[in-house]
């Protein structure tokens, strides 16, 4: 294996024209920092002619990246375009993926009538709702917990909490609710990354994800509206004709955008505090830093690495010529780490100023819809982590998930001195 | 010096000195006036820097742009008629006595 070390002398040294970010192994081992360096220095908006997922751009610096977000004119999110993902297998039926249509993947107006159709879930007086539940969770959670021991934060803490937040979204069945987290893992993979061993797996149990929540969906259909989604969208007036393509299309949207993000969040909080414990230390003392620590989580660890456009039209952009037809990535991790927008990007600044200017919700009509319930479920977190522990001790080597798409954990050994 | 009026969803009043030349979010934000977020820093990004225009200055300042402004009001919680963005409201000595109204929260 390649060490961090060799990365960083590889990056700055290959042909620019052989840098392809996209790779899941340089996720892997979390190696990309030095290459994103280098194409932020020399090439910001850089060509990577083959990769396995074809030609594609890179956008690298902050604010190239809000500029190609915000024009969705130019730059389609359409499946039928193309996808929001460079692999276009996540999302459309191409090699052995199956469609899966969502507004995410929707330009206007069908994004707008589809977004709409679920934004109240996420709406003010539901947020008050969800809190207190939030709170008694998480202190339940964090209670269970082994001061002293090695544990794996992601599957104790991470998963846990963002799953139980999903099946109350869902009004799912809560016994059943690693189900969830099985689907959300399987919808961003493909064969050979140690989830499914094939395309046919990927399919069935995505397939039963349908057929699970097809049965809910025909429940709460004959039932009065309730304010949970899966009513939400059997009762909206402008759903009525979703077909069970669609309606597994905004399903695993909402599973994803709803637990993988939120939860690769909470291990990298996790893992911040180990690796700033002079930060940590400073919070303890002053809990009204937390209202920049929760913000400062969602950058640092920027939960989802990439979005990708598709080009409508041959559009000049920062003296490079993209044509109609490519796919554009915006890489947020990038962008997040760029030292022309943000101060010592690298740390994890507990009293950052300005710490809400992020990539990591996106900017424009896709931006991240569930932010502020993410932030909620992140700030009880930091409260009762707070009052709890001394210090976060990452004890081993993380393990980090192998893609360009979600950038998160799947063990994170820690340990809590109390 | 204009003087802005910031009002809160539960009508706690702020009155702020403003520079000509800022936006009202820039003004809100140098201020900590609680309830505006301003997340992209300007751009009518985010949406996290509505207000609603007192109806007796939405002549002056003027209604939401068409384009990005509009777009992201669309999508916005409780939009109304004077929905604004504040970081589109440029401030001049004209809008000396602006007063805005902030939402419950912003998304």
């Amino acid at each position: 294996m390649t060490t961090q070390a060799e990365h960083a002398e590889i990056a700055w040294t290959i042909p620019l024209d052989k840098i392809d970010v996209s790779n899941p192994e340089l996720f892997a081992a979390e190696a990309l920092h030095p290459y994103f360096a280098r194409l932020r220095k020399e090439a910001p908006v850089h060509y990577c002619a083959e990769s396995a997922y074809g030609p594609y751009w890179s956008i690298t610096k902050f604010n190239d990246i809000v500029a190609v977000d915000m024009n969705h004119k130019v730059f389609s999110s359409d499946h039928t375009n193309g996808s929001f993902v460079l692999d276009d297998t996540t999302l459309n039926a191409v090699e052995g993926g199956i469609s899966l249509p969502n507004f995410l993947g929707m330009d206007p107006p069908t994004h707008d009538v589809h977004r709409l159709a679920v934004a109240p879930i996420v709406a003010p007086h539901n947020l008050l709702r969800f809190e207190a539940k939030i709170r008694e969770r998480t202190k339940d959670v964090l209670d269970s917990l082994p001061i002293g021991e090695t544990f794996n934060w992601v599957d104790r803490v991470s998963i846990e909490l963002t799953t139980m937040m999903l099946a109350t979204l869902l009004d799912f069945p809560f016994e059943d609710r690693r189900k969830l987290t099985r689907w959300s893992d399987v919808v961003t993979t493909r064969p050979g990354y140690g989830l499914v061993d094939t395309w046919e797996q990927r399919e069935e149990e995505l397939m039963e994800c349908l057929a699970y929540f097809q049965k809910l969906y025909d429940e709460r259909k004959k039932l009065p509206p309730q304010p949970d989604l899966v009513s939400m969208l059997a009762h909206a007036p402008s759903m009525q004709d979703l077909t069970p393509t669609d309606f597994l299309g905004m399903l695993v949207l909402l599973i994803v955008g709803g637990n993988d993000t939120t939860r690769s969040s909470m291990s990298g909080g996790a893992y911040a505090a180990s690796l700033f414990p002079e930060g940590f230390a400073k919070a303890k003392a002053n809990r009204a830093l937390i209202s920049s620590i929760v913000p400062e989580i969602v950058r640092w660890q920027t939960p989802i690495s990439h979005m990708r456009r598709t080009a409508l039209e041959d559009f000049e952009f920062q003296g490079q010529k993209i044509r109609k037809g490519d796919k554009v990535a915006m890489w947020y991790l990038s962008g997040n780490r760029d030292e022309e927008v943000i101060d010592r990007p690298m740390e994890f600044i507990v009293d950052r100023p300005r710490p809400r200017h992020h990539l990591s919700f996106g900017f424009g009509i896709h931006r991240c819809l569930g932010n502020r319930l993410a932030e909620l479920q992140l700030k009880v977190l930091v409260e009762e982590i707070l009052q709890r522990y001394s210090r976060i001790e990452v004890v081993g080597e993380p393990v980090r998930v192998p893609s360009n798409l979600i950038h998160g954990f799947i063990d994170l050994p820690i340990r809590l001195h109390a | 010096m204009p003087k802005i009026t910031f009002i809160t969803s539960d009508g706690t009043e702020r009155i702020v000195d403003a520079a000509t030349g800022q936006s009202a979010m820039e003004v809100a934000l140098d201020n900590l006036v609680q309830g505006i977020d301003g997340d992209c820093g300007g751009l009518a990004a985010c949406g996290t820097c509505h207000v609603y225009v007192d109806p007796n200055w939405i002549g002056k300042t003027g209604p939401a742009a068409p384009g990005i402004e509009q777009e992201m009001l669309a999508l916005t919680d409780n939009v109304q008629e004077t929905s604004r963005l504040s970081c589109q409201i440029h401030i001049s000595e004209e809008l000396d006595g602006l007063v805005l109204r902030m939402p419950e929260a912003q998304h």
